[in-house]
């Protein structure tokens, strides 16, 4: 059977965050007309909170490799980047020349920041532009690196495209723990199972007072111990916060200067609403009516994913918890 | 392109496909407010004001920059999309610092017409950009403590001078420090520039220095490119053509004379045609290049030294007039030519810079011209002045430069000067007028025009070219064929000065489009289409201009390969 319909029979669904339907992607690259055609592994992984990347290069780098080499296999005319944060770079370098010695693959050292994870950035990036992201229309798809045909997945992606290519794929994906908890770690588990249960298998559901963090370690959504039925979504990672513990404006502090520091300063709600929630908290009393308007715009209207992302965990800790 | 239909706010409209929703609906009369989009430039998207709703999207997204698909149904109003223009608009406020008394975009400001629409407040939060430098080069001022990164005027700088620096909320727009790179002074940045952060030098203060002098005669003259504009300023539809209210409103301010810069256009049409002429006989210097855009002739000399030889000798229009007025008509009416102020109205603000040059001083040590004011300052002197361009008593400009042919009027518009200097030349070459003095074939607002023109038994071809980065194709093409052909005229903003640096804003190309059809207009509405025919530019050359040495001197100029220019750091804002 053809590899991009066992994608699809699998339901796999892409790693990074926005959980695309990956046999998607590939079926639009493959029909995508183009001399040549671009495959990228994003391996950014730049929040917080989310190490799944890192486990997977430090503990099944074949398997990545592997995954790499079915899309060489299934792209006419077909070059690979990995496109690595600056310190799995560093660290895995050799071990990924030596597994891909054979395939046209480069490896890459991510020269920003945490955006350059946003495929179009990530695009721009490697052309040698400013880091910023592009219209869309035209998807990376159609046009993407150099104008050609790209397909970019992330990293764990496409770990488990090799393990589909080898029918091994069950369903499962990685979740990355953290917080105040006792055993923090990337575990795998079925993509079915609720964060009730995930805290419960690793030893990890707290007994004290507290609320969850879960998909990434800004962009990641707020829920509290009422409502752990759910799924792991975004990157998969789930952070714990001891309510008693934990400073509210100093949490939604550490989430704005991160922003803060990786946005690129591109599009108004984002540019200049960042700016001014960070202003707004260092306030003692808090305008929560500027928080939400901000917070509004940045769900409403930011240009990609990073200024969307900034209102992600205000949407649900407004109200939830503080 | 495919025929789509889509539904806005609730109505059927056709559209075609690749195109834009902000497009569409401006086309059909459908307000969507917008401040980073202009039709000269690609959508860039950062101002997040033309925001709509999709059907099928979860959030907003920007007409300006969301094309249209078959069945696409949108809302451009509604309680959310509101409040999401309005808390936008106050956070752009927040980054700009206003000034809006002395600001160039006052009467077209979309900031404070989308402020009352949205009723947003201007203060809601500081001024973070307060403390940000205002730079000036040549003659442009940056006031970066009012721009709104929307990124506009780097997008249309024709030489890349402003760039993109910093990330985030330092993202800067910034003078180029490159050695490499030099402001050719066109101002296209500032007509494109949404919220009035980049002017020209002196907008404000310096536009009533020269009526202050009471014992010197004090002389106007206007461009071409003004009359189809300066209505603009008056609430007037553009290409309305207001040439004798202009000419009325100069009297009312105590002007000694007011003199047509479109005569000097004469005078420079015949310089031209003769150089072009004797060029294509001796085969020298060819392609000879227009040399009556400051902007043009800036971008040669540091970009393309090795071309300075192309470039015509003849001076521009407003320096041959400055010129004429400081010496023949000084000694035709006993004046003292140190005793003579020129003042120059002009689409223009590499103008500014142009004055200032050396080598156009006369022999008498003075400069031709003293001011430049642009179509802008022009008005807002006017209106200083309760004069109202819609309410006057119309007058005509003064004897003996006040009544040009139409030939001198089209210079306002690209391909006006080839097409003045073609109409002559062919007199000059076959002693006989054209039958039909239209030379249609290069009008229009087409950045490149490439055309063969007969001139009696020779073939010449010409390019007509507007905006630098086409002209820069041209150069490029040129070094590969030295003769791929005999003329080129090129005007530095688009379609022309009626496009220029100094015009009215907005500058748009529905608007260019106006403006440069009433030249047309004007040009055959005209008995006397001709340089060559004009009386008074006849007149001069008998009395006065009659040996080469002369002409040369007051008619003709040289060029020079240029260093870069220094970026200066002004003190404080304007004001304070
Ligand atoms: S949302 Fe933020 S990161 Fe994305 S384009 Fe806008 S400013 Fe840049
Ligand atoms: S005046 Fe012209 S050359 Fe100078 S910065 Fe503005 S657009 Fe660029
Ligand atoms: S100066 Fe004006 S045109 Fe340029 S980026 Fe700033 S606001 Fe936009
Ligand atoms: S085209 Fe006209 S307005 Fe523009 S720079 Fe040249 S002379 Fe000035
Ligand atoms: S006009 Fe569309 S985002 Fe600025």
């Amino acid at each position: 059977m053809n590899i991009i319909q066992k994608i699809k029979d699998a339901k796999l669904t892409g790693r990074g965050g926005a959980g695309f339907p990956t046999w998607q992607k590939w079926e639009a690259v493959k029909n995508a007309p183009g001399e040549k055609k671009y495959i990228i592994v994003n391996g950014s992984e730049g929040e917080p909170g989310v190490l799944k990347d890192g486990f997977i290069l430090e503990n099944y780098p074949e398997e990545l490799i592997n995954g790499v080499k079915v899309a060489l296999e299934t792209f006419e005319n077909s070059e690979a980047y990995i496109y690595l944060r600056k310190d799995y770079y560093d660290k895995y370098k050799s071990k990924l020349v030596e597994l891909s010695r054979d395939f046209s693959i480069t490896l890459t050292r991510e020269p920003g920041g945490y955006l350059c994870g946003e495929e179009s950035t990530l695009i721009e990036s490697i052309e040698g532009n400013r880091f910023e992201p592009r219209d869309k229309p035209p998807f990376p798809t159609e046009k993407g690196l150099f104008g050609m045909p790209t397909l970019v997945n992330n990293l764990e992606t496409f770990y488990w495209i090799s393990k589909i290519a080898k029918d091994e794929y069950h369903s499962n994906r990685f979740y990355s723990l953290s917080g105040d908890i006792a055993n923090p770690g990337v575990f795998e588990f079925s993509e079915d199972l609720s964060i009730e249960k995930i805290l419960k298998e690793t030893n990890n559901f707290p007994e004290k007072e507290f609320f969850v963090q879960v998909g990434g370690g800004a962009s990641g959504i707020i829920l509290t111990r009422e409502e752990l039925e759910n799924k792991v979504t975004g990157a998969g990672a789930i952070i714990v916060y001891d309510k008693e513990k934990t400073d509210p404006k100093a949490l939604m502090k550490k989430w704005i200067d991160f922003y803060f520091n990786e946005n690129c300063g591109k599009c108004v709600p984002c540019r200049e609403g960042v700016y001014r929630i960070k202003e707004l908290l260092e306030n003692d009393n808090l305008d929560l009516e500027k928080l939400k308007d901000i917070v509004f715009v940045l769900e409403e209207t930011s240009f990609c994913p990073l200024g969307k992302g900034v209102a992600m965990p205000f949407e649900g800790f407004l109200g939830k918890i503080y | 392109m495919e025929k789509v239909t889509i539904k806005i706010d609730g109505k059927d409209y056709q559209a075609e496909e690749g195109d834009t929703i902000l497009k569409i609906a401006h086309k059909n009369g459908i307000k969507i407010p917008s401040l980073c989009f202009h039709p000269d430039a690609k959508a860039r998207s950062n101002c997040r004001m033309c925001v709509v709703e999709i059907k099928g999207n979860k959030n907003l997204q920007t007409s300006c920059s969301t094309k249209v698909t078959e069945g696409m149904e949108i809302i451009t109003d509604s309680g959310r999309i509101k409040r999401a223009r309005k808390i936008n608009l106050e956070l752009i406020f927040s980054q700009h610092q206003e000034e809006c008394d002395d600001c160039v975009s006052l009467d077209s400001c979309r900031l404070l017409k989308y402020q009352k629409e949205f009723g947003a407040e201007i203060n809601k939060f500081p001024d973070r950009k307060k403390n940000r430098k205002i730079v000036q080069t040549g003659p442009i001022v940056f006031d970066w403590t009012k721009c709104i990164d929307c990124r506009l005027c780097a997008d249309v700088c024709p030489v890349e001078f402003l760039e993109v620096e910093n990330r985030g909320a330092d993202i800067a727009i910034e003078a180029s420090s490159d050695e490499k790179k030099e402001c050719i002074n066109c101002g296209q940045c500032i007509v494109h520039c949404p919220v009035g952060a980049i002017e020209a030098e002196g907008e404000f203060e310096e536009i009533e220095k020269p009526l202050a002098d009471k014992s010197k005669t004090v002389i106007i003259q206007f461009a071409p490119a003004i009359r189809s504009s300066i209505g603009e300023e008056f609430g007037m539809e553009a290409g309305s053509i207001v040439t004798d209210q202009m000419v009325a409103g100069m009297k009312k301010l105590g002007f000694s004379k007011v003199f047509d810069t479109s005569v000097a256009a004469d005078f420079t049409t015949y310089e031209e045609a003769q150089e072009l002429l004797e060029r294509v006989k001796t085969g020298k210097n060819l392609p000879a290049f227009s040399s009556c855009c400051p902007a043009w002739v800036k971008f040669l000399e540091f970009y393309y030294p090795e071309f300075i030889h192309n470039l015509c000798t003849s001076r521009s229009p407003q320096i041959m007039m400055g010129g004429i007025l400081k010496t023949y008509w000084a000694k035709e009416n006993n004046v003292d030519p140190k005793d003579i102020i020129v003042v120059s109205v002009m689409p223009c603000t590499a103008k500014k810079f142009e004055v200032k040059r050396e080598e156009m001083k006369l022999e008498n040590g003075c400069f031709p011209v003293d001011y430049v004011l642009t179509t802008r300052e022009m008005a807002r002197l006017f209106k200083k002045h309760n004069i109202d361009l819609k309410n006057i008593e119309p007058e005509k400009a003064d004897n003996p430069f006040g009544d040009p042919s139409g030939a001198g009027v089209i210079y306002g518009a690209s391909g006006g000067v080839f097409e003045s200097a073609f109409r002559t030349a062919y007199f000059m070459a076959t002693g006989k007028n054209m039958e039909n003095v239209d030379v249609k074939e290069i009008r229009g607002l087409e950045g490149i025009k490439i055309k063969e023109l007969k001139l009696g038994d020779t073939i010449l071809k010409v390019a007509v070219v507007s905006g630098i980065k086409n002209a820069q194709k041209m150069l490029e093409e040129l070094k590969k064929n030295p003769s791929a052909f005999h003329a080129m005229e090129v005007m530095a903003c688009p379609g022309g000065c009626i496009g220029g640096g100094g015009q009215p804003i907005p500058n748009t190309p529905e608007i260019r489009k106006k403006r440069a059809q009433a030249l047309y207009q004007v040009d055959a509405e005209k008995k006397m289409r001709l340089a060559h025919e004009n009386p008074s530019v006849l007149e001069a050359y008998e009395k006065h201009f009659t040996d080469k040495e002369i002409i040369h001197k007051v008619l003709h100029t040289s060029y020079q390969q240029r260093k870069k220019s220094e970026v200066k750091e002004l003190k404080s804002s304007r004001g304070d």
